[in-house]
């Protein structure tokens, strides 16, 4: 277990590594990267200094180097946006998109683990083939179009939910319902499968012969069997969450990461979309960190194998 | 102690690999045998030769109609054959046909998206099979950094290169490509481990053919139809990405428009005009939900067993 552990550890550091270094050659490789860092209409002169001042005229392993310093110092420079440190305002919006995530996550889970469950106790029955319809709608439709039909239907022509922001439970609803869906339909097509499998060993006939009821062997018996897929599966879509995250929050102008994101995007402030990408890279890796782990303690085959 | 065992498997399977063969020849026999069956598969195919024909000739024939701005018919709502055929539905903020910009539309988002999966299916492939086929460290190297780009949110990735590179409809294929690969690469890679020890690569091997020529002649035919199948399953996905950044303005840049485009335009007008943020995205879902299921039926026609 120590050695899967360390072994795990060590694929998580590397991939920290390699992700600072994509990060540096992204915002060297395109040339100056006073381009990147100042405003499009920067004087010639201003451009010279910024570089003199930040060592961009210096080699380029030289400038890895102090990057890297920078770096584990958590010093991404300064916001051009908002003129504070970009750490600082990358943390201060990482909250509400967590809180975000986490609501949609826990919402889909049990919607999909509901859904797929009904389905494979009663395969090819009208609730199996609703839930293949309902999975595949969610995979198929775009999630900002229909946060952006929401806003139309609930906010616009009926006025019952508001537009945007986040000042109270109301403005949770569109959000959350649009986040929702894609996690959903993924995972109730993952839990019908995983369950199908389940319900058909030799346990669960032993325990319907002993006359437990349905309900009892879907859930308690069959589920707790099918659980490591599931779990596998829920932990790669909440890392994904961060790709609905993104449009989702532009649409409702929720004060997260995504919309931060974006808004640096267009206003060219690159030491906060580097903090991003760094952030939530580590956070990435440190949720399949506890995947891993999670998946080795539910499957000792795992921790065993190699 | 290696020779018996490859014998063993070479020998169980030569059957497996004739059929396999032979498969691969019939498949679109196949395929229309899985499709006589599946009404829902029929419906997907008809819906995709529909939208591809209307993609190809739609802007041939209204092409200009498209950016003919007429401020005379600004928001002309849609099912109202008043004002001709070309506004059967509804015009926009400038007053142009919205049909004509929806087709011209489907012709870049498909163009786009066919392109980035084709890109991101022959590299992904190659690289899969190659370091399948050597194994040894080039392989955990390369599958290390496949397992970066997993954990990696893919439109995080897009947007940050886009950011670098500059939009544009070149940038925008490669990074939807990219951001994919890793999928193609994984597949493929897991294909080939399982065809590498085979007799007829055995085989080859003795009769000196160098390892480009095998991966070339013996592996990469036996495993397209998984690679093919996987493809099919991604289009959805990158139609879907595709759309995002384009309504994020990372995408393609005026003039040219794609249907994640035309929806970022129609929300500034949902109070006006319904109909702009509306019917681009009921065509994407329409396309998506087509390709999915004709992926579904692909796989089944794929399927060795």
């Amino acid at each position: 277990m120590t050695r899967f552990v360390l072994q795990r550890a060590r694929h998580g550091v590397f991939s920290i590594l390699g992700i600072v270094v994509l990060v540096f050659l992204l915002s060297r490789l395109t040339g100056s990267p006073a381009r990147l860092y100042l405003p499009e209409d920067a004087s010639d002169q201003v451009v010279a200094q910024f570089n003199a001042q930040h060592g961009f005229d210096k080699p380029v392993f030289v400038q890895l180097l102090t990057f890297l310093r920078g770096t584990l110092r958590g010093d991404f420079g300064d916001s051009l946006l908002y003129g504070q440190p970009a750490l600082h305002v990358v943390l201060t919006r990482y909250p509400a998109t967590l809180m975000l995530a986490v609501v949609a996550m826990l919402i889909a889970t049990t919607l999909g683990v509901l859904i797929g469950a009904r389905a494979a106790a009663r395969k090819e029955s009208l609730a199996d083939k609703v839930s293949r319809v309902i999975s595949l709608g969610a995979l198929s439709i775009p999630d900002f179009w229909v946060g952006i039909m929401g806003i139309a239907l609930f906010a616009v022509y009926l006025g019952v939910l508001p537009t945007s922001g986040s000042a109270g439970p109301a403005y949770w609803v569109l959000p959350v319902a649009t986040l929702v869906l894609r996690p959903t339909g993924i995972l109730a097509q993952v839990v019908r499968t995983s369950m199908v499998d389940a319900l058909a060993a030799d346990y669960i006939r032993v325990a319907k012969s002993k006359g437990v009821a349905q309900h009892s062997i879907v859930f308690k018996h069959a589920l707790r069997n099918a659980a490591i897929p599931i779990i596998a599966v829920a932990g790669v879509l909440m890392a994904g969450i961060v790709n609905g995250a993104l449009v989702v929050e532009t649409v409702f102008g929720w004060p997260g990461v995504g919309n931060l994101m974006v808004t640096a995007i267009h206003g060219r402030d690159f030491a906060v979309i580097q903090a991003v990408v760094l952030v939530t890279g580590i956070a990435i890796i440190i949720l399949n960190f506890g995947i891993d782990l999670a998946y080795s303690w539910l499957n000792p085959q795992i921790r065993l194998g190699k | 102690m290696q020779e018996p065992v490859i014998t063993t498997i070479g020998a169980a399977e030569t059957a497996t690999d004739g059929s396999t063969l032979m498969r691969r020849d019939r498949f679109s026999v196949r395929l229309r045998h899985v499709l006589r069956r599946d009404r829902l598969g029929q419906l997907a195919l008809v819906i995709i030769v529909v939208i591809v024909i209307a993609a190809v000739f739609g802007p041939l024939m209204m092409g200009d109609a498209a950016t003919q701005a007429d401020l005379g018919k600004r928001f002309v709502a849609p099912f109202n054959p008043d004002h001709g055929a070309a506004y059967i539905l509804g015009s926009d903020a400038l007053g142009r046909s919205f049909l004509a910009r929806l087709l011209v539309a489907a012709r870049t988002t498909l163009i786009i998206a066919v392109l980035a999966v084709v890109v991101a299916t022959l590299i992904g492939s190659l690289i899969g099979t190659v370091v399948g086929y050597i194994g040894g460290r080039v392989d955990a190297y390369v599958m290390r950094i496949a397992d970066v780009m997993q954990a990696f949110p893919s439109l995080l990735l897009a947007l940050i290169i886009l950011y670098t590179v500059g939009p544009g409809l070149a940038p925008l294929i490669i990074v939807l490509a990219v951001a994919r690969m890793e999928v193609y690469v994984r597949v493929a890679r897991a294909e080939t481990l399982a065809v590498r020890e085979r007799l007829f690569v055995t085989a080859a091997r003795a009769l000196g053919a160098g390892p480009i020529r095998i991966v070339l002649t013996q592996i990469v035919p036996v495993i397209a139809a998984s690679v093919v199948s996987l493809a099919t399953l991604e289009f959805a996905l990158v139609i879907l990405s595709e759309s995002a950044l384009s309504f994020l303005g990372l995408g393609v840049q005026q003039p040219d428009i794609t249907w994640g485009g035309l929806i970022a335009e129609g929300r500034n007008y949902l109070r006006d005009a319904w109909w702009v943020a509306l019917l681009p995205g009921l065509a994407i879902t329409l396309t998506a939900v087509a390709v999915n299921v004709m992926a579904d039926v692909v796989r089944r026609t794929t399927q060795t067993d």
